[in-house]
């Protein structure tokens, strides 16, 4: 008898549980964000306020962490679909095999937005637009201020990003050809740090022995390139942010911290704060809006004089 | 309360029954819109590539033994495909028939070697894992993507259920490969024998049964559906990847053993493992559909599944009912 009353009882508690929590208000809106992962604290930051601004709106938010992985965030989509959500976030982990899913999201009449990445799909329609930095931008900003910083005459090193990543390409891109107006600035060399600090300090180490005192500016792809350089610098016995200047990507608060210390000199923001423009595009594409294909989110430079200031505000 | 016509032999397929009846019937309550043809046929497609290979891995646990180079053979079978296909042009029929070849070759040496010197599977099985992992990371790095109108055609192709519910591609072969896979097992004389070595290899060996020549068919076998499997992943995500089915080789297991059988070997039926692909699947689902749970909890109840149903089989295993009832 024993087994048939545990499956009663199994029974009575899921029927239970079906009814006390089946009420869904009608008029909230629904919608799902596939993320990449929680590999770094760039991508924390962006779920922690794609779902505050969800919060704040009202909105009923189904967040599927996809643990890096393509197929998780295919059937996270489908499953949204089935369950009829009003629109889809979707932060994809490649470029690639968007299509079937995201027709069976248009023919569903579902709106999706991609944050902070694009994708290749060879009908544009697919998607409603994306939301990212942009990171060519990025890259000018950088080299406005090294030329401003180097009143048009020095010398440049430059730590690349992975190699392939849009990220490295395009920071480097926009970087050199906004510094080729400045023909007095010259970058001595360029050389893949793959955005992390270990292998920052120990391409700077090389930059260093190879071109010691001649160094004038360093430009990172990245905070933790930029702050391994800074510690490659301290142990080739110069001072960073005096003696060698740096400029780096994506203002994390570690790289303010260094900055309130003195020794980064600018950084430029890589906002991973994409939740409230997210939903307010969202909100548009659902009112029938037309909307740019590409929605810049507007970053900005912060210099050492300004960081005391604001470090207490930054989020990530 | 045991009725007296059920053996212990069935008690895991059933268990896996009222499991899946249980989580569906309370996802369907539970949820608006989980009831509906869309999450059905959704099941089978986003669980094809993962329940193709399944099918190939309950013949290895049937057997007592395991298969753990599927996940890297799915990576391997779609990185050769995509750059076969995409960059140099191949026939795209032509490639995929070639590499089920070569996933079946692959699986053969591994059931030679497993057989002729008496390895221990998961060993040998370990070092094809490594060694389709370390050949597709050689092939390319990067994600290749798939271009082929041809397969595109194919992967878009499903038979419709509602206006707007299609049971895809994936879906069908998924289901073929369920009833291939049952039929060898249930009417073929290899999938007697498949039992019986499960049951126990001595006995086999002393009933003349050609032992040797059955496990290289397993891996064989296991082989050609972690192909297939790699196929219809590729299908899935329009890619190959190096990285791809990281791990893929225990969800396997875990759905061989949610669906009833024994990890001992010697009991259990294809389309119990359908069903333990099903149950990750609804999990998985339900999980997506709350959408304020982390969907790590998928693992954690897969795991706690996972850890019942052993425990189950550790209590099938002891009875002596079982003993008596034979094959």
């Amino acid at each position: 008898m024993k087994h048939k009353r545990v499956l009663l009882l199994t029974l009575v508690s899921v029927v239970l549980l079906a009814f006390g929590c089946a009420a869904f208000a009608a008029d909230t809106l629904v919608v799902g964000f596939s993320q990449i992962g929680a590999e770094s604290g760039w991508r924390t930051a962006e779920t922690e306020s794609v779902i505050s601004a969800a919060k704040d709106l009202g909105i009923d938010l189904k967040f599927s962490d996809a643990q890096q992985k393509q197929e998780n965030q295919i059937s996270a989509i489908r499953a949204f679909i089935a369950q009829g959500v009003d629109g889809i976030l979707l932060a994809p982990v490649v470029e690639t095999g968007w299509e079937p899913v995201l027709t069976e999201a248009k023919e569903a009449g579902i709106p999706v937005i991609l944050l902070d990445r694009g994708i290749t799909v060879a009908d544009e329609s697919l998607y409603v637009c994306k939301i990212t930095s942009d990171f060519i931008f990025e890259g000018e900003q950088a080299a406005k201020w090294t030329a401003a910083e180097l009143g048009g005459k020095g010398n440049v090193v430059q730590l690349q990003g992975t190699p392939g990543a849009s990220a490295a390409i395009e920071r480097q891109k926009g970087f050199e050809d906004e510094l080729a107006k400045t023909p007095d600035i010259k970058i001595l060399e360029s050389q893949t740090g793959d955005f992390t600090m270990e292998l920052g300090k120990q391409v700077m180490e090389a930059f260093l022995k190879k071109y010691g005192n001649d160094i004038d500016v360093v430009y990172a792809h990245n905070d933790d390139m930029g702050l391994g350089a800074v510690q490659a610098i301290k142990e080739a016995g110069l001072k960073p942010g005096a003696d060698i200047k740096l400029i780096t990507v994506d203002a994390t608060k570690a790289a303010f911290e260094a900055m309130v210390a003195g020794e980064v000199n600018a950084v430029v923001e890589c906002n991973p704060l994409l939740g409230p423009l997210a939903f307010e595009t969202l909100k548009k594409a659902l009112a029938g809006e037309k909307l740019d294909k590409w929605i810049v989110q507007v970053d900005q430079v912060f210099t050492k004089d300004q960081a005391a200031s604001v470090i207490g505000s930054r989020k990530y | 309360m045991r009725a007296p016509n059920i053996k212990a032999r069935h008690v895991p397929i059933i268990a896996t029954v009222v499991v899946f009846g249980l989580l569906y019937a309370a996802a369907s309550m539970h949820f608006r819109n989980f009831f509906s043809l869309r999450v059905f046929a959704n099941l089978f497609t986003d669980n094809a590539f993962m329940g193709i290979v399944a099918v190939g891995m309950t013949f290895a646990v049937l057997s007592g033994g395991i298969d753990l180079s599927v996940g890297s053979v799915v990576a391997c079978t779609g990185i050769i495909m995509s750059k076969l296909i995409t960059q140099h042009g191949f026939d795209p029929f032509l490639t995929a028939a070639m590499l089920l070849a070569a996933g079946t070759l692959f699986g053969t040496i591994m059931g030679c070697f497993i057989a002729f010197y008496d390895l221990p599977p998961f060993i040998v099985t370990l070092a094809g894992m490594f060694f389709a992992r370390g050949s597709s990371q050689i092939i390319s790095l990067e994600s290749i993507p798939l271009k082929s109108d041809v397969l595109t055609a194919v992967a878009k192709f499903g038979i419709p259920m509602s206006a707007r519910v299609r049971f895809p591609f994936a879906a069908i072969v998924l289901v073929a490969s369920v009833l291939a896979g049952t039929w060898i097992a249930q009417f073929t004389k290899f999938g007697r024998n498949v039992y019986a070595i499960g049951d126990s290899e001595q006995s086999a060996v002393m009933m003349g049964l050609p032992v040797r020549r059955t496990k290289i068919g397993i891996y064989a076998l296991s082989g050609f559906f972690a192909s297939l499997g790699g196929v219809i992943y590729t299908l899935y995500t329009s890619a190959g990847y190096s990285l791809s089915g990281m791990g893929l080789e225990l969800d396997a297991i875990a759905s061989v053993v949610i669906g009833g059988t024994l990890l001992s070997g010697g009991v259990g039926y294809l389309p119990g493992t359908l069903l333990g692909v099903l149950i990750q699947g609804v999990i998985k689902t339900a999980i997506i559909f709350d959408g304020t749970l982390n969907s790590w909890w998928t693992k954690i109840i897969i795991g706690s599944l996972l850890f019942i149903f052993i425990l189950l089989q550790t209590w099938i295993a002891k009875s002596a009912r079982f003993r008596r009832s034979g094959p």
